[in-house]
């Protein structure tokens, strides 16, 4: 007897940029073989959608449906030898992270929240500060279940059907529900990072900062003054795993934003000092430390629905990637170009990516320098914001992060991710998204 | 190895008991038996608890939820593997209203695996507990049985069945070993309440509704209302008179 049914509820959904909340008719799973009978009989495309943290439009599909995996959340097996875990597709990377790290396994790569699905991970192919030596979360997935809307389940791995791993890994959930996969996880002492933050100044100084510590320091990034210009201020930060023990944390207090401002508390006003403050202040705390992991690798997850501090019209997130070649240059101008336009946030990162490629199609990271920039919504003067930008990326070589993105024209796309052509031919036709349909006209 | 607490859940595939499984195999190893009927989600949910918690020993048993001796014989077989210290009873499913009233054969369904069904299952630990004097037996009521109303009258009764049974139960149990804990969960976030989200309803999630069990069952509180606010809620909803109550379109 089984009284669980599979049905679904209009409801206004929004992705974290929160800059839309548009009705879908969203579908629960709760097992896989629900998944399994309920894709075959929809009659409308939907798309995957696990935590709802990418920024703009993969994860939507407005006006339509939404596959809601986050009830996928099951382990499934873990060899405590060669530390490669089995899950189902909506288990958090957090669950992963608190359940491995006392045993001695950690993510290899994870990106800046934990609170992400490893289906989420895999269909945007997250990266993190380790980049230059893990490459991205992709390289790091054995194996694949995918189930498509015709009913078909693909197993798929580097040995086996590895054209469909390249397709899935960063193909923002477009070529079937991913139900499964097995990851490769990796020894570490603990849950200590000793970490380094270093206070600068120039574009120069970042990239021999970021060069003389890609050797030894496994983690790097560095957060950036946006309104400083080409005229460069940040703090740099890096970290490694450590066996040092030191005293469990205490029980962390979460902190939240409980309510939706009707204006951005990120604005005109706030921005600079808060800047100058931050800067200052890490200036002087910098030095060597001992860090907790979490705290290192999610500084934001503390805050609960802290992109509500945007206000009602929501943010943009803008991340490209800009070619080692022209790296230095792009930096400096783009730089220039936000801080003469005075938007932004206190939240913008500057990190160099190896060359680790990723076995993805439509991959992100590029060999380079990525930036990411968080801008308020203003309407058109930030769209218009980003019209000059595109145009620094587009010429130097560069690409967008689609998990970031809300708005970067089809064109800038396509000429980013040479790949889509091939990609094409992978995706589910009973899967859209209003990213694909934006951008991918698919 | 005799340390460790043997936890048995009876519904084991629920979403509520599989959380609180998760959240005492993840505490501390523990020794878990779990019970339900169906063979592929319970092999789901012992896969899942056995990475989350490899030093646990985790078992399970597909069992008959009806028949007093099959019941009786499960539940023995449990105990022969050690004493039990906690028990939850977990098993139970929110029926359509509507298909209860036109069909008798349901609504005997309903009111069995709703009430008796737990009940016998109680009873049988009770028996075993009582022989040990220690142990704690935890049963899953809802608010729908402090009173009863048109939208749910049969849910609502066999879970005010289970009420009155934890009552008794207290009552013979005081001044002994054994604990008996009864927890009336609010409308809660689980599969069995998919079609009232259509409806609006705001649900508390499973994990919330879990961890609350488990500090309950902890403590040995005899009764919990989780959310909490539902306490007030059923309080007030308790109190109306029935010529103000039945005029409420719930």
């Amino acid at each position: 007897m089984d009284h669980s049914i599979t049905s679904s509820k209009r409801s206004a959904v929004s992705s974290w940029g929160r800059l839309s909340a548009s009705l879908h008719d969203v579908t629960c799973f709760t097992n896989p073989e629900e998944v399994i009978t309920h894709i075959q009989r929809a009659e409308k495309p939907a798309i995957p959608y696990g935590m709802g943290r990418s920024y703009g439009d993969v994860c939507l599909n407005p006006a339509g449906c939404l596959w809601k995996t986050d009830k996928l959340d099951h382990f499934i097996s873990f060899n405590r030898v060669t530390g490669k875990l089995r899950c189902e597709a909506g288990v958090l990377l957090g669950d992963i992270q608190r359940l491995f790290i006392p045993q001695g396994w950690c993510l290899p790569v994870t990106p800046g929240t934990q609170i992400v699905t490893v289906g989420g991970a895999i269909a945007n192919d997250v990266h993190g500060k380790n980049h230059h030596v893990k490459g991205c979360f992709g390289n790091h997935v054995i194996s694949i279940k995918l189930v498509r809307t015709d009913g078909e389940i693909i197993v798929c791995s580097s040995t086996e059907k590895r054209d469909w791993l390249e397709a899935t890994i960063g193909g923002m959930g477009l070529t079937g529900i991913i139900l499964a996969a097995e990851i490769q996880l990796c020894p570490t002492p603990g849950v200590w990072l000793e970490t380094e933050n270093i206070a600068y100044n120039g574009i120069d100084t970042f990239f021999s900062l970021a060069d003389s510590s890609e050797k030894e320091w496994e983690y790097t990034v560095s957060w950036i003054d946006c309104l400083s210009g080409d005229s460069l201020r940040g703090i740099f930060m890096r970290g490694n795993h450590t066996d040092i023990r030191r005293k469990p944390r205490s029980n962390k207090r979460l902190l939240s934003v409980p309510l939706t401002p009707p204006f951005s508390m990120v604005n005109r006003l706030s921005l600079r000092p808060f800047n100058l403050i931050y800067y200052q202040l890490q200036k002087w705390k910098s030095g060597r430390s001992v860090s907790h992991y979490e705290p290192f690798f999610y500084p934001l997850d503390n805050i609960r629905n802290w992109n509500r501090m945007y206000g009602s019209r929501g943010f943009y997130q803008y991340q490209m990637v800009i070619p080692r070649s022209a790296g230095h240059r792009a930096i400096a101008e783009i730089l220039k170009t936000i801080a003469k336009s005075g938007q932004g946030s206190f939240l913008a990162v500057l990190k160099t990516f190896g060359n680790e490629k990723s076995p993805g199609l439509l991959s992100f990271p590029l060999p380079g320098v990525t930036l990411a920039l968080d801008f308020p919504n203003k309407g058109q003067s930030t769209l218009n914001l980003f019209k000059q930008l595109d145009r620094i990326v587009d010429e130097t070589g560069g690409r967008l992060y689609p998990a970031k993105d809300a708005r970067m024209p089809a064109a800038l796309f396509r000429k980013g991710y040479n790949q889509l052509n091939e990609f094409v031919k992978y995706k589910d036709p009973g899967i859209s998204s209003g990213f694909s349909r934006r951008v991918m006209e698919v | 190895m005799n340390s460790r607490k043997h936890i048995a859940i009876i519904g084991a595939t629920s979403k509520i008991a599989e959380h609180c499984a998760r959240l005492w195999a993840e505490d501390q190893p523990v020794l878990l038996s779990l019970v339900g009927r169906n063979r592929d989600k319970l092999k789901r949910i012992v896969d899942d608890l056995r990475v989350r918690s490899p030093q646990s020993e985790i078992s399970s048993f597909e069992a008959d939820f009806v028949i007093p001796e099959k019941i009786n014989a499960m539940v023995n077989h449990i105990g022969s593997i050690a004493p039990v210290d906690i028990v939850l009873i977990a098993h139970g499913y929110l029926p359509n209203q509507s298909e209860c009233q036109h069909d008798l054969k349901k609504a005997a369904d309903v009111m069995f695996i709703n009430s008796i069904s737990p009940v016998l299952f109680a009873e049988a630990f009770a028996r075993q507990m009582e022989q040990n004097n220690q142990g704690t037996i935890a049963l899953i009521g809802s608010v729908a049985g402090d009173r009863g109303r048109k939208s749910n009258y049969f849910y609502g009764a066999a879970k005010g069945l289970v009420t009155r049974y934890a009552q008794g139960l207290q009552h013979h149990f005081t001044g002994k070993g054994v604990k008996v804990v009864l927890i009336k969960p609010g409308p809660t976030d689980t599969p069995m309440t998919a079609n009232m989200k259509t409806a609006g309803i705001k649900l508390a999630s499973a994990e919330q509704v879990a961890k609350d069990i488990v500090i309950a069952i902890e403590k040995g509180k005899p009764l919990v209302y989780t959310p909490k606010k539902w306490w007030l809620i059923m309080m007030i909803a308790t109190h109306l008179p029935a010529f103000i109550f039945n005029r409420l379109n719930i």
